[in-house]
């Protein structure tokens, strides 16, 4: 009797599309149900006594078809809010840098953000490479090959480029503080960019070296996808 | 709640009194779900269940379609197609909720004609059928304004159609329609308001569903003998009812259960089948299609519409008894509205003191009549108004008026109706006997 | 003979009505195409050949600007490999949006860009063109015999493509051709394919009716895209409401047993 009861709410509460809000009466009957047996007046069939686990068995099963009836509808409903299939496709660029010249910068938007992809003169990556870890603001970075950013890196200069030589530098031009984009072409005191909203300087690595920015600019996932093809994501 | 005598709630735990004695729901709840139901219901009381679903189903899709759909006459072609193309499983959230719009329609006709067969409409139950037509005049304006939103050629140019049917009314009419219209034309700013309110009347169509369901709780459901349960006694009304839970839950979702089977092969193996090529063309001004034909569901009532040309001799006479004013356009618009009043009267136009068309002989047959004729209504609305269509329609249109305001009145005078049931246990032991004396007796 | 005037005569005024209704729907061939019916797949090499033609033929004059590149891969398409995909885009030239640009700017397209709309011709596009023509209406204008052979807008497209009758007819300063399958008759596009227009990779018959159904095919592709994950989910949906119904069934019938004294 209980479990005959218990499983017919568990019906309404699967089957139903509001089931969630149906679930406190259904308990509540079923309550009220066991109560009203105890006193003896018999609302459910005498039949159950003979083929009680039958009825039992019948009942879960379609309690459980309903349930994963339910589960299946709502799955479309969440999933929809997830990137739709234009924006998927976007989500990866390929930049052909055959015309970048040593020493200037392309900006690129990718993911709604702007990319900077400078290729550096002899000058930058001797600057870069000749600061020591001690002296930087944020040494630490969380590299993109990480999917978590958990992985830390020390922040050389070396790290950062996408070549051995450190010619080529691809960083999101975000700046960490607020989120405005720094000034390229060797600007600020230290030779790389320079954030004029508030004041923080980059060095020739886009690591932040004075300024209230907390952290080094961003690396993006970037590969060569042939040599003169940089595929962003 | 209900006039029937019935077992109330009684919190029992600390918390359930604390909760009851600040706010009854759990009481509502309960009374709702267990309220005396007829036992002898059959298989037509299960299409409330089924509207119920479908207005949850609507809006469900309907809010979620919303996130990607664009109001804007430049945009909403495309946006229905980016839904279509690259939302995840947006084509089916689409095809869903536009075939949920026939489901929803052909539940409600039903239900209607359920009402109308068994009497569902008598006293005491005339304030829910009134509601219930709200519901339905609610959900044509939903409808209409949602078929507008893909901004397809024929949701355009039935756009201009419809709302030129406010364009006839005499002297206010061009005010109006440029009014509903936002401008000359049906444009941007059409699209705009057809959206907002697509978006609002389904939730106006709630709350009327909680009316609808308030009053028949409050009256009680009737049922196919058209007897009133009896309501001497609790003991009385145990012998006519069951509890709506579980016995008429579990029939009416195993009904929703094979309805929607079908449903949904229709959804996912011919969606477009109830839909209208036309509607894959973007909107263009410039271009009518060949045919106007409005979604299925409106067709009976787009056949009157049509059927009062300038040739029939009742629109002449009133247009020369008002001096032209009702002319033929104007007595076609209030001929569509009017096939609509008639089934709101339909309670005060019955005179019959029997409620259920089971034990009205006569009546059987015009209503089986009646139910042909809103099939070849529908029929004639499809067709170009050429050859024998307006003829038909006429006929059709002729017939609707005829059994509401002339055959109705008299029948209930003239008819001869079979012996009845004296109650609704005698009518479920006639379907279901007992199987001895004694077993009928202890029950 | 006079008897046989009278006769067609009669037949004439009798079918008055469905002969103006077949003749405002032309004559529709109802083809055989492999994604028909509850269990009909594309083709992806039918929809490949299709693509060609739309490619090197229909390309001059209708666009396709729902359909995207990347689409050429998906599931269910004519299931081009990214490599492809990404070579057969860049033959396409779409307006550059991108910052900096300037109005008027052209750049060769990416497999993210849609298919361009070409609007010199004043052609229509044919994304959706295989929804937007019904072929089949009767009996009796009830549209019921869709149900069984479908809605007909590819068949509608090879007919049309096939139905040519080579008549030429000038009309207010444009020339009009004769076709079978146009409603009224005569369209202002002349015959777009001869037998052998494409030359198709692995030797397939490329005669005009072989064309036209590849191209009707790749149009039907083009205009509902999702066509089979939709007939795969929907044999899921329905083989489980078939399930959830029976038990549904049999608990009701149960639960309701000793109340009607069948138990």
């Amino acid at each position: 009797m209980r479990r005959f009861v218990r499983w017919t709410s568990l019906i309404s509460l699967c089957t139903n599309p509001e089931g969630a809000f149906y679930a406190s009466w259904a308990l509540n009957i079923s309550i009220d149900l066991r109560q009203r047996s105890n006193k003896g007046e018999i609302i459910v069939s005498h039949a159950e006594n003979k083929s009680g686990t039958r009825r039992d068995f019948l009942y879960v099963a379609t309690a459980a078809t309903g349930a994963v009836a339910a589960g299946a509808a709502i799955w479309p409903l969440v999933n929809q809010m997830n990137p739709s299939a234009d924006v998927l496709a976007v989500a990866s660029v390929e930049v052909d840098v055959t015309d970048l010249e040593i020493g200037t910068q392309l900006t690129v938007k990718w993911r709604g953000k702007p990319v900077f992809i400078r290729r550096r003169t002899a000058r930058e990556i001797a600057a870069g490479r000749a600061v020591k870890l001690a002296d930087l603001v944020d040494p630490i970075d969380y590299v993109w090959e990480d999917p978590n950013h958990t992985q830390p890196k020390p922040a050389l200069d070396e790290n950062r480029t996408m070549d051995k030589e450190g010619e080529w530098l691809v960083m999101i031009g975000v700046c960490t503080h607020l989120g405005c984009v720094p000034i390229g072409n060797e600007s600020g005191d230290f030779g790389g960019w320079f954030c004029p909203c508030h004041g923080s300087h980059y060095d020739t690595a886009g690591r932040i070296r004075k300024g209230p920015a907390p952290r080094n600019l961003d690396i993006p996932m970037a590969v060569w996808l042939n040599k003169t093809t940089i595929k962003l994501g | 709640m209900s006039g029937i005598p019935h077992d109330h709630y009684e919190p029992k735990t600390g918390f359930e009194k604390w909760l009851h004695e600040r706010l009854p729901i759990v009481s509502l709840l309960y009374t709702t779900m267990t309220i005396p139901t007829p036992k002898n219901l059959n298989w037509m009381w299960i299409w409330g269940v089924v509207l119920a679903f479908t207005l949850v189903l609507q809006i469900i899709t309907g809010v979620v379609l919303a996130m990607h759909y664009t109001p804007n006459a430049q945009m909403a072609f495309d946006s229905v197609e980016f839904i279509m193309r690259d939302v995840n499983a947006g084509w089916a959230l689409r095809y869903l909720h536009a075939n949920g719009a026939s489901l929803f329609f052909l539940a409600v006709y039903m239900h209607i004609f359920r009402g109308l067969y068994y009497g569902s409409y008598k006293s005491p139950r005339e304030v829910t059928w009134i509601v219930g037509m709200l519901i339905y005049f609610v959900m044509m304006a939903t409808g209409f304004m949602g078929y507008v939103l893909p901004w397809g050629n024929m949701s355009f140019w039935g756009a201009t159609v419809i709302t030129g049917l406010f364009g006839a009314i005499p002297g206010i009419g061009d005010t109006l329609q440029t009014f509903l219209l936002g401008g000359p034309a049906v444009d941007n700013a059409t699209l705009n308001r057809f959206f907002s309110l697509h978006y609002l009347l389904p939730f106006i169509l709630a709350a009327l569903v909680v009316v609808h369901i308030w009053a028949f709780h409050t009256t009680g459901n009737n049922n196919p003998t058209g007897v009133e349960v009896r309501r001497g006694s609790k003991a009385e009304v145990k012998k006519d009812t069951l509890p709506f839970w579980p016995y008429f839950v579990v029939k009416d979702l195993f009904a929703l259960s094979a309805i929607l089977t079908v449903f949904f092969v229709i959804v996912y193996f011919m969606p477009n089948y109830l839909g209208e090529p036309v509607n894959y063309t973007r909107a263009n001004a410039l271009s009518t299609p060949s045919e106007i034909i409005p979604e299925w569901y409106f067709l009976p009532f787009y056949a009157i519409l049509r059927a009062f040309t300038s040739d029939v001799w009742v629109v002449q006479i009133s247009s020369f008894l008002t001096g032209g004013i009702v002319d033929a356009k104007f007595f076609g618009v209030i001929a569509m509205f009017g096939s609509l009043v008639v089934v709101v009267l339909v309670p005060w136009l019955d005179t019959s003191s029997v409620r259920s068309g089971r034990y009205r002989p006569s009546f059987r047959w015009w209503f089986a009549l009646l139910v042909l004729d809103f099939i070849v209504l529908m029929w004639a609305g499809s067709q170009p108004p050429a050859g024998m269509v307006p003829a038909i329609s006429l006929i059709g249109a002729t017939y609707w008026f005829g059994y509401f305001l002339v055959i109705l009145p008299l029948l209930g005078v003239m008819e001869k109706p079979d012996p009845r049931p004296a109650t609704i246990e005698e009518d479920f032991d006639a379907h279901y006997p007992p199987k001895d004396a004694t077993a009928s007796a202890a029950e | 003979m006079i008897k046989h005037t009278i006769l067609a005569a009669l037949v004439a005024f009798s079918f008055s009505t469905s002969v103006v209704v077949a003749e405002e729907h032309a004559r529709v061939e109802d083809f055989q195409f492999s994604f028909e019916g509850p269990f009909g797949k594309f083709d992806p090499n039918q929809l490949q050949r299709g693509l060609q033609v739309y490619a090197e033929v229909c390309s001059a004059c209708h666009g396709l600007n729902l359909v995207a590149f990347r689409n050429l891969g998906d599931p269910g398409s004519p299931q081009m490999a990214p490599d492809q995909i990404k070579a057969f885009a860049k033959m396409f030239d779409v307006a550059d949006t991108s910052d900096g640009a300037e109005p008027g700017d052209i750049r060769s397209a990416i497999p993210a860009d849609n298919f361009p709309s070409v609007t010199s011709a004043g052609a229509p596009d044919l994304s959706l063109m295989a929804k937007a023509r019904a072929g089949f209406h009767g009996p009796m204008g009830s549209g019921l015999n869709q149900l069984f052979k479908g809605m007909g807008g590819p068949e509608y497209i090879a007919s049309l493509l096939t139905g040519f009758t080579g008549e030429e007819k000038e009309q207010a300063g444009t020339t009009l051709y004769g076709n079978t399958a146009f409603p009224g008759g005569w369209l202002s596009m002349p015959p777009p394919l001869e037998d052998g227009a494409v030359d198709f990779r692995n030797g397939n018959k490329n005669d005009v009716r072989a064309m036209s159904q590849d191209v009707a095919a790749f149009l039907m592709w083009t205009a509902e895209p999702k066509m089979m994950i939709r007939k795969k989910t929907g044999f899921l949906v329905v083989a489980f409401m078939i399930l959830l119904t029976t038990l549904l069934y049999l608990s009701n019938k149960k639960l309701w047993a000793s109340v009607k004294r069948k138990d």
